[in-house]
């Protein structure tokens, strides 16, 4: 059941990326570029949904998931410099290509040899990131 | 094009009712970059199969809409460099910060979080200084 209901979820977040125009990558720059041709498109997709993911946080209080398990609790609130630099680090490579992880998924079926040459060293920074973090905090 | 930012809305509530649907049913959030890289670095392995289920999901639906459609394109550089250096760094960074445009986007701004919303003014800001550099200073982009 949760597999299902995974699959399910999966299937209507890409269906949202690819009719939002979030897998097109020329909308997701032209959103980066305010010093020119500015489209506003993401604001709107982001508004979106953020809306109904308001309500459901909403309806968590007082409950459980329905399928079992507890739901995640509140973040540490702590801005540490992992949140500042490795944000900043994505910012920059989300314009250079614009695309971001889920739409690099989303599109990997139809976006040809560069979206998998994204998506593979996508996926080897994923697997470098807690050798950086481990080598900086462990002393030498 | 006047339509764009309806598609962009609808498509928005999409995304948004997929991850309102994964927090009240499967109790989990909905971060792609935290969905796939637990599976790379192994810190997913007590939930494997919800993680792959998602997943395919995600592959495989916008897949079969875009051969519906006659086709897709991303509209992506070709420039191998850029590729790389692009992938590398959106991998690296969201893994460092613990989440991306749906995990600290979606999931966090909505439940007011301070992380998720410093975190997205500053992705956003990388992003448009990158793109200032990027096309108007050096025109590469």
């Amino acid at each position: 059941m949760r597999g299902l209901s995974a699959f399910l979820c999966g299937g209507l977040f890409g269906a949202g990326l690819y009719l939002s125009g979030m897998t097109d990558t020329t909308k997701v720059q032209g959103w980066l570029d305010i010093f020119g041709a500015w489209d506003p498109t993401l604001a709107f997709v982001l508004g979106g949904a953020i809306l109904p993911m308001a309500l459901a946080w909403a309806a968590t209080r007082g409950r459980q998931p329905v399928l079992g398990g507890s739901f995640p609790a509140r973040p540490d609130p702590a801005i540490t410099p992992h949140l500042a630099i490795g944000s900043a680090l994505f910012g920059a490579g989300w314009a250079l290509v614009g695309l971001c992880p889920g739409p690099a998924l989303a599109s990997l079926s139809y976006g040809g040899w560069p979206g998998l040459l994204f998506a593979a060293a996508m996926a080897l920074g994923m697997w470098l990131a807690p050798h950086v973090t481990t080598r900086r905090a462990s002393p030498a | 094009m006047q339509a764009d930012w309806l598609w962009g809305l609808g498509g928005g509530l999409m995304i948004g009712s997929a991850a309102a649907l994964f927090l009240l049913l499967n109790g989990r959030i909905m971060g792609a970059s935290g969905l796939v890289g637990g599976l790379i670095d192994g810190s997913g392995h007590s939930n494997v199969m919800e993680r792959l289920a998602f997943l395919t999901g995600l592959i495989v639906v916008p897949g079969v809409m875009a051969v519906l459609a006659g086709g897709a394109e991303t509209g992506a550089t070709t420039a191998p460099v850029i590729l790389t250096v692009g992938g590398l760094l959106v991998g690296l960074g969201t893994r460092l910060a613990n989440g991306c445009t749906s995990g600290h986007g979606v999931c966090g701004i909505s439940r007011l979080s301070r992380r998720g919303i410093v975190a997205t003014l500053i992705y956003l800001g990388a992003g448009m200084a990158t793109m200032w550099v990027g096309r108007h200073l050096l025109g590469f982009l």
